[in-house]
């Protein structure tokens, strides 16, 4: 489903991504970690053409991505995304988070919109929280509500940008619970993050980045039996120390 | 000590200079404000732009409209704008534009010029994550400004940019350039007429002081419920 081949990116003279290839099938749970500035948030940004890229291919769906004459909005629709600093509208209600894009962008209803949104907002936990405004949820509540804003819009498949780096231990695994669940229910999906619980749970593969390179893209026990490449070992040694 | 003076003046001309003057002097800001917040919220959109061309000239517009006296941008324009406005028709006469439309026309491209500034600020302050949101949304670039940046945009400019509106009330009184009534000439006609320059210019200062300064009360009480907001 999505295809990222040779893909590489430069700041000015400065080389972020080299050469980066992989593949991740339908329904597939991939995870990609590494050190910070390894290049995997760059990565998966690439993937729905926030971060522009200059070489390589990487199509969604058979569309390319970087093709200048792809409707990148049409195709942004169809991807979710979950941001680390969840990245909700702070000047809207929980309800006109979840509705805006499903009106403005799939062109729905209000009514239809906001029947969608409770029902996501349900699944997530959160439906007496309808009408507040993100700054009175906690970090763990308004990442949930961004995990149903991007859901509202019928994804085929999501991404995730170290969804629980900002928050506090004690809401990791509110937010964890909601995407294990995503993922057993067969959601495409790719996922940044150093919570390698949550790798071992639900992940089909294990991508290691490090330096802007794949060093490591392997199925998930192979990846945690026996890891070649050193800076994995070393990687993982050190995050699953305690 | 006032015992010269005839204060009665000021009450016999009350109809006169707020019917006609205050009246003016309240329209030409309140359309001012409305034009240069959409003109300068257009401009600073163009000034962000990644397409350099349209950057260059919105900055270029800015620059030169922050760098010219009003009094001078309001006698040109007061000139100028019958030839535009003639040429942009296609006609080959100058058409007729009031003092009062000329004045309405020039102050909405000066101040868009200063609106611009605060609202390119206000841009800017939005962090690129709330802009990425949108995009990842499927939002395009029309929309996300509409939806997502320029209402916090807004929101968080709303005191800078009634700050403004103050200032723009005062300059207003600089149309007595083309020989319009606003609130400050009412009062002096009345006070050449009468003969009392002294009570009328005392009237009219105090008037400006006390709209003035209410409206900056006002904007320190919406700063501090606007932080809340927040």
């Amino acid at each position: 489903m999505i295809s990222i081949r040779d893909v590489s990116k430069w700041y000015g003279s400065f080389q972020v991504l080299t050469e980066c290839s992989t593949e991740v099938a339908k329904g597939e749970v991939v995870v990609v970690c590494g050190p910070s500035g390894s290049g995997k948030s760059t990565l998966i940004k690439c993937v729905n053409g926030l971060e522009p890229f200059q070489q390589g291919i990487i199509t969604v769906e058979g569309i390319s991505v970087g093709d200048p004459t792809t409707d990148l909005p049409k195709l942004r629709a169809r991807i979710g995304m979950v941001f680390q600093n969840f990245e909700l509208f702070p000047h809207m209600t929980v309800t006109q988070n979840l509705t805006l894009a499903q009106i403005k962008v799939l062109g729905r209803s209000r009514e239809e919109a906001l029947a969608k949104g409770l029902a996501l907002l349900e699944r997530v936990g959160l439906k007496d929280h309808a009408g507040k405004f993100p700054g009175n949820l906690s970090g763990g509540q308004q990442q949930r509500v961004a995990i149903a804003r991007a859901l509202c819009m019928d994804p085929i498949a999501m991404l995730f940008d170290e969804p629980t780096s900002a928050l506090d231990p004690e809401m990791i695994n509110e937010v964890l619970d909601v995407m294990v669940q995503l993922a057993q229910e067969g959601m495409t999906m790719m996922v940044v993050t150093h919570e390698m619980g949550f790798a071992r749970r639900v992940a089909d593969r294990v991508i290691f980045m490090d330096g802007g390179r794949i060093v490591e893209d392997a199925a998930k026990e192979e990846f945690f039996g026996t890891p070649r490449s050193e800076r994995a070992q070393l990687f993982l040694s050190k995050i699953l120390q305690h | 000590m006032f015992s010269g003076f005839d204060f009665e003046v000021i009450w016999r001309s009350l109809p006169y200079l707020f019917r006609e003057g205050m009246s003016f002097t309240v329209t030409l800001t309140l359309l001012a404000m409305s034009g240069g917040v959409v003109f300068g919220t257009l401009l600073a959109m163009m000034r962000l732009a990644h397409f350099r061309p349209l950057s260059l000239v919105a900055a270029s517009y800015v620059n030169l409209m922050r760098s010219v006296p009003l009094v001078l941008v309001i006698f040109w324009f007061y000139f100028l704008v019958p030839w535009i406005g003639g040429w942009a028709i296609g006609a080959s006469q100058p058409i007729h534009v009031g003092a009062f439309w000329s004045s309405v026309i020039t102050f909405t491209m000066f101040e868009a010029a200063y609106y611009c500034e605060i609202m390119r600020a206000g841009i800017q302050s939005i962090a690129r994550g709330q802009v990425a949101a949108g995009n990842a949304l499927g939002l395009n670039y029309w929309q996300t400004m509409a939806h997502i940046v320029l209402p916090q945009a807004f929101r968080n400019m709303l005191p800078v940019l009634l700050t403004q509106t103050v200032i723009l009330f005062q300059d207003t009184s600089l149309v007595y350039v083309i020989s319009v009534t606003d609130f400050l000439g009412a009062a002096a006609k009345i006070a050449n007429r009468d003969g009392r320059l002294v009570e009328m210019y005392l009237f009219a200062a105090l008037v400006y002081f006390v709209v003035s300064f209410a409206a900056s009360r006002f904007v320190r009480r919406l700063q501090a419920s606007v932080a809340v907001i927040r």
